[in-house]
């Protein structure tokens, strides 16, 4: 049976200050989509409240997911529970190689599905990376290299879907992932997320950007403004942003809430 | 570096029984009394069988102890209690050559802390000190065939006394600082070693030292010559047990290293966190000649050391690499000494710490450049990374630049571990504990990685020890 997302009426606010005023939506495995909506919106506070980042305070709502309240669960286990974001700006770790991260994350999960599991074997994972880098058209080095250290921007993109790519979660929020990419990196991380995309996979993209849509074609397209979807549709929807911008949605939205 | 996780997490069922050793304080074949006096000092003498010339050196290093007043521009030694130490206890009668005569307890002992596997695997030679005296030192054949010696200081005075009479005292005089002085009055133990011309130790000659007595110093004397061409790395580590009482180490460790020969000596320090660790420890580089510390301070209640090389001669080039662990309870107020005094001499620093539970980790550094050492270079570099707000870091470099010519570069960065750090590593499965240790040992790595491999591992365990229980 395929998981689902539900975050109903959720509120949430940072320092006081109220970002989200009653956000629903219904996200399943193998769903793809696109979250859209100017800057400040709260799509990316969206996406942070639903992995837990402590920085935000849940004010009212809930999140379920495949049945578990997902606010009452650490971040790292609703990680484990087949939760991720790739975020838009991926924090440096120095000293801690990319190989490193996964392998711990990896055996993190094993361990915690079964505490008499021994990890991952070497052999086995490096042919697991290997196999995943190779499709993201990723150099071997890569590896090696301290996770997201002196990366350019494409890199540390790049380097959020291999993450993507090898924890297989099972719904995955993309923090405006098409930003700060050229158009050749941008058509090889859509690629790559298309790749995966699938049964086991639902994904959300955050983006205000048309273009990166147009690789990944969401079905489900939503539009955020102050703090709340008010608008969902189709594909069609986001040609319409990609058209007139989100003057129209200022216009049809402010005047409601004053 | 990647089964490193798995093994830090097996080290903390295991780690009381490994190193929390106690051995029976009744089998010690002597115990001196407490406290510091002449008589003290000239027994010690007496029971080592020295000759005239060390007694009187001890006697006149005792008076520079008493004169010298208590240094207080550093850490805070005031609960330091000198008449409530034993200053020097042997805990077997001789010394023991091969493995099969070490009494059995203290091989139980040495099990535990892995010494003969470690040996099997690759020590060129062996002295590991227990209490104050080496009871065991084995050296390989190869060594001993190309001149290499390599043994306890007190032997080395016994069968080696010219060589060990023309450079005893010459880089640390006991003049040099309280104690310094201390330990000239009161050494034992510690290791000697000579590496002839154009000779190359390629394996790390290892110590392990204990502190095993309540109240008992450890006042160890080490003394390194490396002639022209040679080379030799020396690891030195230190797991001390747990006791409820102060106790005081305060070693001296003097290096010469002749032209072109180069000497990496490499410390992990664990003392119990009872433990004051006042050492002094300097290398003399003639020309073209390297002297490298690594340097790592994870125990101990109080550590002061500033691990010095003064390259003498035009070409010398000194390294202080280090790590510092500040806990609850512990300063750990550590640096280096760099001091130019020829042309093209160079030097680097990188110097780590860790503060967390409300420790204190300072960064300590002089940097000396004399007139006419023109062309001297020298980066030093200080990360300190606090784990929470109750933790303290300070940096106190001193930088005297006498020459013109020059290229000095100092930089000083101070990090929070930040909760989008954490953030990060938890979204990805890994729990918080696993990812503060990640952090932390990410931050070490560059250190970590000079290490010999098994050491390195020692270190992240060490550390992911002392990080446990760090959440919540």
């Amino acid at each position: 049976m395929s998981a689902v997302l539900e975050i109903r009426n959720l509120h949430a606010s940072i320092d006081g200050k109220s970002i989200l005023k009653g956000v629903n939506l219904t996200v399943g495995q193998g769903e793809v989509h696109a979250l859209m909506g100017r800057n400040g919106s709260g799509k990316s506070t969206l996406a942070y409240c639903v992995m837990g980042h402590p920085a935000y305070t849940i004010t009212e709502g809930e999140i379920l997911f495949d049945g578990q309240n997902v606010l009452e669960m650490e971040t790292d286990k609703r990680s484990r529970a087949g939760l991720f974001l790739a975020l838009q700006y991926p924090v440096t770790v120095p000293g801690v190689t990319v190989a490193n991260f996964l392998r711990t994350a990896i055996n993190a999960r094993r361990k915690a599905a079964n505490p008499q599991d021994k990890g991952i074997s070497i052999p086995e994972f490096r042919k697991l990376l290997t196999t995943k880098m190779d499709s993201l058209q990723m150099d071997n080095k890569f590896a090696g290299r301290y996770i997201n250290d002196g990366f350019s921007g494409g890199e540390k993109k790049r380097a959020e879907i291999l993450q993507l790519a090898t924890l297989e979660p099972k719904i995955a929020f993309l923090d405006e992932t098409d930003s700060g990419l050229d158009i050749d990196a941008l058509r090889v991380v859509a690629n790559g997320v298309n790749s995966l995309i699938g049964p086991n996979l639902g994904v959300v993209v955050i983006t205000h950007y048309e273009q990166f849509l147009n690789y990944i074609k969401p079905e489900f397209v939503h539009v955020m403004f102050e703090g709340r979807i008010v608008e969902e549709g189709g594909f069609e929807l986001a040609e319409k942003i990609q058209e007139h911008g989100y003057d129209w949605v200022a216009e049809k939205y402010a005047t409601v809430q004053q | 570096m990647t089964d490193q996780n798995q093994l830090l997490a097996e080290i903390k069922d295991s780690y009381e029984e490994k190193y929390g050793f106690n051995v029976d304080d009744s089998k010690y074949s002597f115990k001196g009394q407490k406290g510091l006096s002449r008589e003290v000092v000239a027994q010690i003498s007496e029971m080592k069988g020295e000759p005239v010339w060390m007694r009187d050196f001890r006697l006149k290093s005792l008076d520079i102890f008493l004169k010298k007043p208590m240094p207080t521009w550093g850490a805070d030694l005031s609960r330091i209690d000198f008449d409530d130490i034993y200053y020097y206890v042997k805990a077997s009668e001789r010394n023991e050559k091969s493995w099969d005569e070490v009494p059995a307890d203290i091989k139980y002992t040495f099990d535990r802390l892995g010494i003969p596997e470690a040996e099997q695997k690759f020590l060129a030679g062996t002295g590991a000190q227990f209490e104050s005296e080496v009871v065991y030192h084995s050296i390989r054949k190869d060594l001993e065939s190309k001149g290499v010696i390599f043994t306890d200081t007190d032997s080395a005075l016994r069968d080696y006394p010219d060589l060990f009479k023309e450079y005893w005292a010459t880089v640390i005089p006991p003049t040099d600082n309280k104690f310094a002085a201390l330990n000239s009055a009161v050494w034992s133990g510690g290791s000697f070693i000579y590496v002839p011309k154009g000779v190359h130790v390629e394996m790390p000659l290892q110590a392990y030292f204990r502190i095993n007595t309540r109240n008992m110093g450890q006042f160890e004397r080490t003394l390194i010559i490396v002639d022209e061409g040679a080379f030799v790395h020396y690891v030195e580590g230190c797991t001390a047990p747990t006791y409820s009482t102060d106790s005081l180490h305060s070693a001296v460790v003097e290096i010469v290293i002749k032209k072109g020969g180069r000497a990496r000596y490499t410390t992990i320090q664990n003392w119990s966190t009872n433990v004051y660790n006042l050492v002094t420890k300097r290398a003399v580089a003639y020309q073209d000649a390297t002297m490298e510390w690594v340097d790592c301070n994870l125990g101990s209640s109080i550590t002061m050391k500033y691990p010095a090389v003064y390259l003498m001669e035009p070409g010398a080039h000194g390294e202080v690499l280090s790590v510092a662990f500040a806990g609850k309870g512990q300063h750990q107020d550590a640096g280096s000494k760099m001091v130019h005094g020829a042309p093209n001499t160079t030097s680097r620093v990188i110097s780590k710490s860790i503060s967390m539970h409300g420790g204190r980790a300072s960064y300590r550094g002089l940097l000396k450049v004399y007139e006419g050492a023109h062309g001297a270079r020298s980066n030093v570099v200080c990360d300190a990374l606090l784990m929470d707000d109750a933790s303290r870091t300070d940096t106190y470099p001193s930088i005297e630049i006498d020459e013109n010519d020059v290229t000095i570069g100092h930089e000083a960065t101070v990090s929070k571990v930040g909760e989008d750090q954490i953030f990060y590593l938890m979204s990805r499965g890994i729990g918080e504990e696993q990812a503060n240790a990640m952090i932390v040992s990410g931050f070490i790595e560059p250190i970590a990685k000079e290490l010999p491999p098994e050491y390195s591992i020692e270190l992240y365990r060490l550390v992911q020890l002392q990080m446990e229980g760090s959440v919540g």
